[in-house]
């Protein structure tokens, strides 16, 4: 099966950068997969898990991640995540935490469509945090 | 003639001062090594952003309706100069050169009748041009309690640049940072980030006639990406700003411990020979004292 570059980083570093076959990414509007030879798309992302298969049908590398953009163009996939963490070293206290900051979020909004946004980005929060732990 | 006493006071005081600058040299390199290398780390992100933001940007510009962080209020007449500098002096002429550039473009404006106003990220700045500028500094953010220079750091100052935009406080933000180019080459840059400033596409991002498709909208993603933009570039000048603010310091604390050594070897000499002039002039007063029994 053909592969396809991809890259996912977050303001503080570059976290993955390699030939992949298949990356599921949690988009604002539903998941979808990502195979080699895509159409050009962007999207932005709700938080959750980025599911990334160096072979279809392997075991997946898990990634949670807290919003932020996916860009698919004939070069490949980036995303570009607001914050990433591997799920192996992600644990309650750490969604807590992101929790904590979309509490603060909402509160902070200054217009109605900035609060809507909050608020979305902090139910898929707890919806994650209620599912994994 | 400074008597013998003093010549080693002397001395003892330079070779302090000597070690501290040694050791604060020493400090400075290992520093240096772990900012370069997270300036090093969120270069692929800003460089991302850009070619997305860049690909995205060309075909909103002109439209109506695009957002004003884009296209800007339609007016150039008052400006807010971002200066980051360090919160710490004796790293050379780092703090001084960003505030001399930010001072010569504020001058520049005000002579051009635009209004100007300050904030700035790191005290020292601070303290240079609050004395030309009296009244015009809106407020000073000291990075003193930051230990790790974070993404949420630079977020923080970025939303707070981004809601004093939308509430009409200014129209144009321009940020004062220095590039680091190597341990003896810091760049002071001025970097214009509300209206957005993109390059343009390259010729590498052309689709070959493919059509995008945007989730959930253009202009939805647009809404998001600009202000994230910000806090982007931000960053970048904060973590170039801490690796050339090392790099300041580093050379310039080098320079010191030089200087202290060659004063050490000067003061040595002088006290050697006005001790070998004291012994001589011992030595002939008991041999004449001799000579007149």
């Amino acid at each position: 099966m053909d592969t396809f570059p991809f890259e996912l980083v977050s303001p503080e570093k570059l976290l993955i950068s390699e030939d992949v076959e298949h990356v599921v990414v949690p988009g604002m509007e539903g998941e979808f997969g990502v195979l080699a030879h895509h159409a050009p798309l962007m999207s932005t992302l709700k938080p959750g898990v980025v599911k990334v298969y160096k072979t279809d049908g392997g075991e997946p590398r898990r990634l949670f991640v807290r919003g932020g953009f996916a860009d698919v163009n004939p070069r490949g996939l980036t995303i570009l995540a607001d914050e990433a963490i591997p799920m192996e070293e992600l644990d309650a206290a750490k969604l807590d935490l992101a929790i904590r900051d979309a509490e603060e979020d909402v509160a902070d909004a200054v217009d109605d469509a900035r609060r809507v946004r909050a608020q979305a980005q902090l139910d898929q929060l707890r919806e994650l945090r209620g599912s994994l732990f | 003639m400074a008597s013998l006493k003093d010549l080693r006071n002397r001395i003892a005081s330079v070779k302090a001062t000597q070690k501290i600058t040694k050791a604060m040299q020493m400090v400075a390199a290992a520093k240096l090594r772990r900012a370069e290398l997270a300036a090093a780390a969120a270069r692929p992100y800003a460089e991302r952003m850009e070619r997305v933001l860049a690909n995205l940007a060309s075909s909103m510009r002109d439209a109506p309706g695009a957002p004003q962080l884009l296209a800007g209020t339609g007016e150039d007449r008052r400006h807010l100069l971002v200066v980051m500098t360090a919160d710490r002096g004796l790293a050379g002429g780092f703090n001084a050169s960003i505030a001399r550039l930010a001072r010569d473009e504020a001058r520049r404006l005000i002579a051009e009748g635009k209004e100007v106003r300050f904030l700035c990220v790191g005290r020292k700045g601070a303290d240079i041009l609050r004395r030309q500028f009296p009244g015009k500094i809106d407020d000073v953010i000291s990075l003193r309690e930051v230990k790790t220079l974070g993404y949420s750091t630079a977020n923080e100052i970025g939303e707070r640049i981004i809601r004093e935009y939308q509430d009409g406080g200014f129209d144009v933000a321009t940020l004062f940072f220095s590039k680091f180019r190597s341990v003896v080459s810091q760049i002071p840059t001025a970097q214009q980030v509300i209206p957005a400033q993109i390059p343009e596409a390259t010729g590498e991002d052309q689709l070959n006639g493919a059509i995008y498709e945007y989730e959930p909208s253009e202009e939805e993603i647009l809404e998001v990406l600009l202000p994230k933009n910000v806090s982007i570039q931000i960053f970048k000048g904060l973590l170039e700003n801490a690796a050339s603010e090392q790099g300041a310091r580093m050379s310039a604390m080098d320079n010191a411990t030089r200087n202290a050594g060659e004063m050490i070897k000067k003061l040595s000499l002088q006290y050697n020979r006005t001790r070998q002039a004291q012994i001589t002039k011992e030595l002939i007063e008991i041999i004449s004292g001799a000579e007149a029994l």
